[in-house]
């Protein structure tokens, strides 16, 4: 599959798309033109898979208008050819069944290799395509987590943390460990990987490289509420050096990340700036994961525990200190402040919008 | 088809039928009460695999066992069960024609349909009672919607009923009134397969896993 | 927000004077022009009188055709709406770069786009085809009407009354700003605590139980209905794809109400479904829309298969080639479409396993579609075809499809969707093809089959520049969307930071004015069409027609046939003619109909009220409106008195009436 994934190969399909006339300054669609070998596999499959497609598509479009074209009412030269009753012909349906079936053959065992090989929880056993992996090799783990509406790293190994930044050294395998805060979101850098998405209370996984040193943005690809938009979190991959040094940076600039910090830095935002933390309290990813990052609450997976035993018993119906997660209001931007003096974080009542029709929502929150 | 074949036909085809067919009144009632009850039994199917999913989720609560009754569901399923032979016998009394008969079973099956009605509603405020109200736990919202969504269905069968209870004793056995019974007939006996799915596979599994 | 409840509170709930959106101007000018318009129309029609008219002889009709043809005015209204949404937010796209915010804050955008979605498929494809198959499959297959005309008529008010609802909340209060399947926990009552996602929920919810009934309705009318000696492989194959699509219809819109259903529960009760606390599973939601919306992609499309295989054996003036493939495609298709639903969201992290099979399962739906398109165009092969304006669609059809099947399939690879999935690339695909597919469809059928409903054909300039319009605008509009995706360009985005992106926005945004440009010189065609109906009159089968609604006359009268016809071939109009049929002018009967109900108004218009007050909290109407809705209902029910029959000497009447107009435009 390494063969296609020369540039010639992209050049011409990006040439060849019907704008040509329009004003195009160079190819540099990134999708068609990435930097990891994760992402340039995937371009090479729609390049494969389309080129096979292509074989059917074109001569069924050329037919189409050939055939529109030859047989129209006003073509006399074809006169003695209408036959109104022909309507079967057992080759013809042979083929035409059999024509796509091949092509579906041929795209499905492709699908089935690529997709066991291009698996994002699969650790990688190719830096590219000519350099094997390093067992010895151990990859760098970063651990993802979208929030509202910004995004924040953790370097478990390295003990660093960024917001709207991310930094990882080329051609060393990189592991993210994804989850998210509140809602769905989806992680994707397109000069790196393919996407993943980024779910609360759940972890997912991707394996990836970088082979270029390159600048580049990654961001959420799946909406997630009003501040989506500037969800955007800038992509640097570092030769060893680099990202050497940034990490020196990272740490010489930046606070401690714990638990207060990190809630207050959960509270939803627009546009947040990079920020550095040189230090993280450990475990908090997995607390983030758990659902409890706030003191007092209960992780799931002790919640998952009692599942595995039955249930906790008829008094448990009554204790439900600890359980609420999802709070109302907790997705506004807060302006006002309006915190009650409570220590818990995103549940301010809020304001970007005014709806004055809370009402109901805070109801509902009382009667559980 | 060859012209040949057409051509041998052409005197014998008549294109329209010289006679107006009578099509029955409600010639496709049967039908299409069928497809209703099916995709009725479409929604119980997402409320059972909800429920498969997501039954064993008791944030840190009670689980079946904790909760659940048998002896007491026992009783209402024998309710349920007693109310379709009822509805039997009222449907035998109607290929009977025999109006005052069916009414009587009719009531009976009221009857046992209220009876079933009004001890899973005890069974839900008991348990509300005790702190393990729908919003609990996923486990009890996706119990309390299946086990819910059945007991709607018999209280708008129970509605139904009385209508048709009425609707005979005005209107007496006619075609259209045996057609109507004839569907709550299908939907009261739909129910009770479903609640036989609902014992076996929310009570008894979940009290014995 | 006080802790006592006040008077108020208690009459409108949550709605307040406030809920009225004051600070948004354009809302602002809308609602000025839609009263001010609103008023105009109620004037006029208190003026002309034609009130009493309208409720008697349209809004109470059962007759299939009038309900076909409101289902129609209905998606065409919509549409407006729709496509307004898709003007506003091109143009915000375009805007938004160098720093600048647009002129739609996210407040407002994301409502956009999510209503965008929600009434193109809901509230103008679905009206669309079910207007489609109401008017045409009776007609296909000799019957008088539908199998249960009373329930026709519910079902199409109740889904107005969905479209209601969604027109609602453009003035009143909010519409969800989720995506077109709001997902939780996004959905949820913590993260949208406001009206939006309640309008959506009762909105989708209203409509969809007239949407499964007019599928229960046209399921039995297809199966018990049919003319004597149509076999089931005898069908015309649109009747063939209805059914197939009122299928999909009835197994797959109980799986969206009980998913509603838990959603609202989530939100109304607070049960934990699909919250992210409790040990609720929003991946749960996530996999029950999809079951539901992967076959209702089919729903749309099927039925305008059914179109094209009519239009282009019509107007290649031949039988279908591979009438029984056709037919084994379809159900193919049909049962296929239950098996793809996770390639929505192969990026969740399903196993390479999962992921793969329901890629594969994906490719294969792409042989029997394949195979329908090798069907039409061996149906051209040796015909004689007359490029009319319905043929003119169809072969555009073939051509944008086969660019969007092709797209389709290469999403359907998983790790290529990796990149591509909810990117532009994405939206331009499933534009191609829905756009490409089903309105194409739409255009052709309303072409094809305007003569029948109303005795006068459209007018083909117009048709042609909007014909012409949509192409290119088409393909303007979207090309750039494909390139954008292949730059790793979000959907859903409403502001950008990317200058070198710019230009394509601009394209796509002139795309859409030209394909506005397509869609006013439609509504040109429909006007000119009316003003000139005398010119452009004609009888019963101007197209050289060869299904069995060719052979009653243009407009078809209240019974369609003055005769049931009896059926020898699929072609049986073209059989017909060519076995010189003739049309008998004598020995007619009285003809057994159903009667006209206001029911399916109130009980529709019970409904929706019920919505309303759910939306806003106002429990009091909620209860009573829901008590009405079922008092109503057992009401009717006591009315035993549902039909008529038309007197002998009506249908000769109107039969010689035929005859005279037969003579003077020349059958």
């Amino acid at each position: 599959m390494s063969h296609p994934s020369s540039p010639k190969w992209t050049r011409l399909f990006c040439w060849s798309t019907p704008i040509l006339a329009l004003p195009l300054t160079a190819c540099d669609w990134v999708v068609m033109n990435p930097s990891g070998d994760i992402a340039v596999q995937q371009r090479d499959l729609i390049l494969i898979s389309t080129a096979l497609m292509l074989l059917i598509v074109v001569p069924v479009m050329a037919m189409v208008v050939w055939f529109a074209w030859r047989y129209r009412a006003a073509n006399k030269a074809v006169d003695k050819e209408y036959d109104p009753d022909w309507d079967h012909s057992t080759k013809l349906e042979l083929l035409i069944w059999s024509a796509p079936l091949l092509i579906i053959i041929c795209l499905g065992a492709l699908t089935w290799v690529s997709t066991h090989k291009l698996d994002p929880y699969r650790p990688l056993d190719r830096i590219d395509a000519k350099t094997a992996i390093d067992p010895k090799v151990k990859p760098l783990k970063v651990e993802v987590v979208a929030l509202d509406w910004k995004w924040l790293f953790i370097y478990p190994e390295l003990g660093i943390a960024t917001v709207n930044e991310l930094a990882v050294p080329t051609n060393v395998p990189v592991r993210f460990d994804i989850t998210a805060s509140t809602v769905m979101n989806s992680f994707y850098i397109p000069e790196l990987a393919g996407q993943i998405y980024a779910m609360p209370g759940m972890k997912t996984q991707l394996h990836a490289v970088a082979n270029k040193a390159v600048g580049g943005v990654g961001f959420s690809a799946n909406y997630s509420g009003a501040g989506f938009s500037h969800m955007r979190f800038g992509y640097h991959a570092l030769d060893q050096a680099g990202f050497d040094a940034w990490v020196a940076k990272v740490k010489a600039g930046g606070s401690n990340l714990d638990r207060n910090a990190y809630l207050t830095l959960a509270k939803p935002t627009e546009k947040a700036p990079v920020a550095y933390y040189s230090t993280v309290e450990p475990k908090l990813f997995d607390a983030v994961v758990n659902l409890c990052p706030k003191p007092g609450q209960r992780c799931m997976g002790e919640l998952m525990r009692i599942n595995m035993m039955g249930g906790a018993g008829k008094e448990s119906a009554r204790e439900t200190e600890g359980l609420k997660y999802d709070f109302p209001g907790s997705h506004v931007i807060d302006q006002t402040e309006r915190n009650k003096g409570v220590q818990t974080a995103p549940d301010a009542p809020g304001a970007e919008n005014d709806h004055s029709s809370h009402s109901g929502a805070d109801a509902h929150a009382q009667h559980r | 088809m060859s012209s040949a074949t057409a051509m041998a036909h052409r005197e014998e085809r008549a294109y329209h039928l010289p006679e107006e067919p009578h099509l029955h009144e409600g010639h496709s009632t049967n039908l299409g009460f069928w497809m209703y009850l099916m995709s009725d039994c479409l929604i119980f199917a997402i409320l059972f695999a909800t429920y498969a999913v997501l039954g064993g989720s008791y944030a840190g609560g009670p689980g079946p066992k904790d909760l659940f009754d048998l002896p007491l569901i026992a009783l209402n399923t024998a309710m349920l069960l007693f109310s379709s032979i009822t509805y039997g016998f009222a449907m035998l009394a109607m290929e009977k024609n025999r109006a005052g008969a069916t009414q009587g079973w009719l009531f009976v099956t009221l009857l046992f349909g209220g009876a079933f009605l009004f001890i899973e509603l005890y069974e839900f405020s008991h348990l509300i009672h005790e702190g393990a109200g729908p919003w609990r736990s996923a486990f009890l919202s996706s119990f309390f919607t299946l086990v819910g969504t059945h007991g709607l269905h018999v209280t708008f069968g129970s509605i139904w009923l009385i209508t048709l209870m009425v609707q005979v004793a005005k209107k007496g056995l006619i075609p259209a009134n045996k057609r109507r019974l004839m569907c709550l007939s299908l939907f009261w006996h739909f129910l009770d397969v479903i609640w036989i799915g609902v014992f076996t596979f929310v009570y008894l599994m979940g009290v014995l896993r | 927000m006080t802790g006592t409840m006040t008077t108020a509170q208690m009459i409108f709930g949550r709605l307040t004077w406030d809920s009225f959106p004051w600070h948004e101007p354009i809302i602002v000018a809308t609602f000025a022009a839609v009263v001010l318009g609103g008023a105009a129309v109620v004037a006029a029609l208190t003026w002309f009188k034609l009130w009493g008219y309208l409720w008697k002889e349209w809004f109470t009709s059962v007759d299939h055709k009038k309900i076909g043809i409101m289902y129609m005015v209905l998606g065409l209204v919509m549409f407006l709406r729709g496509f307004a949404d898709a003007v506003m937010m091109r143009l915000q796209q375009a805007l938004a770069f160098n720093g600048s915010e647009g002129y739609l804050n996210a407040h407002h955008y994301d409502q956009v786009f999510t209503a965008h979605g929600v009434i193109m498929i809901f509230f103008v494809a679905m009206p669309f085809i079910t207007g489609l198959m109401n008017y045409i499959v009776p007609l296909q297959i000799g019957a008088r009407d539908v199998s249960f005309p009373f329930l026709n008529n519910f079902s199409f008010w109740m889904t107005t009354g969905g479209a209601v609802l969604v027109m609602c909340s453009l003035f009143l209060g909010e519409f969800a700003q989720t995506g077109w399947l709001a997902y939780p926990p996004l959905s949820g009552i913590a993260y949208s605590p406001a009206t939006g996602v309640d309008y959506y929920i009762w909105a989708l919810q209203v409509a969809g139980v007239g949407t499964t009934l007019s599928g229960i309705n046209l399921i039995a009318t297809i199966v018990k209905m049919r003319a004597p000696g149509m076999s089931l492989m005898k069908m015309p194959v649109f009747t063939w794809t209805s059914l197939c699509a009122n299928i999909l219809i009835v197994a797959s819109f109980p799986i969206l109400t009980a998913t509603l259903v838990l959603l609202s529960l989530d939100r109304y009760v607070g049960t934990a479904f699909f919250t992210n606390d409790f040990g609720g599973n929003p991946m749960m939601y996530v996999n029950l829309i999809w079951i539901w919306g992967h076959p209702e992609v089919y729903i749309l499309i099927l039925p305008l298969f059914g179109v094209f295989s009519e239009v282009t054996s019509t107007f290649s003036g031949k039988r279908l080639f591979g009438y029984t493939s056709m037919v084994y495609a379809t159900c193919c298709i049909m049962v296929l479409s239950y098996l793809v639903w996770l390639h929505h969201f192969f990026t969740m992290g399903s196993g390479a396993s999962v992921n793969s099979f329901f890629g594969i399962t994906t490719m294969i739906i792409s042989i029997p579609t394949g195979a329908k398109l090798f069907n039409w165009l061996f149906t051209m092969y040796r015909g004689k075809i007359r490029f009319e304006l319905p043929m003119m669609w169809t072969v555009a059809f073939m051509l944008t499809f086969t660019i969007g099947g092709m797209t389709g399939v290469l999403l359907a690879v998983p790790p290529a969707d990796f990149v591509l999935h909810n990117s532009l690339f994405l939206i331009a695909h499933f534009h191609n093809v829905i756009i490409g597919g089903v309105l194409f469809g739409l255009f052709a059928a309303i072409n094809y089959w305007w003569p029948k409903a109303f005795g006068f054909k459209l007018n083909v300039f117009w048709g042609k520049v909007s014909f012409w319009c949509w192409q290119v605008g088409f393909w303007m509009a979207f090309t750039p969307l494909y390139i954008l995706g292949l730059m790793g360009v979000t959907r859903r985005m409403r502001v950008f930071d990317d200058p070198s992106i710019h230009i394509w926005f601009v394209v796509a945004a002139v795309g859409a004015a030209i394909v506005a440009a397509g869609i006013g010189a439609m509504l040109v065609q429909f006007a000119v069409s009316i003003w000139k109906r005398d010119e452009l009159k004609v009888e019963g089968d101007p197209w050289d027609g060869r299904t069995l609604e060719w052979a009653t006359s243009s407009p078809p009268p209240e019974y369609n046939f003055a005769f049931t016809p009896v059926v020898y071939d699929t072609d049986t109009w073209a059989d017909m003619k060519r076995n010189n049929y003739q049309r008998p002018l004598s020995g007619y009967q009285a003809i057994h109909m159903p009667s006209s109900t206001g029911a399916g108004v109130i009980l529709a218009g019970l409904a929706t009220v019920c919505g309303f007050a759910l939306i806003w909290y106002m429990w009091w109407l909620a209860g009573l409106s829901f008590v009405g809705l079922i008092a109503v209902a057992i009401g009717h029910t006591f009315n035993y008195k549902r039909d008529f029959y038309i007197p002998q000497d009506v249908v000769t009447r109107t039969e010689e009436e035929r005859t005279r107009t037969i003579a003077a435009v020349g059958a």
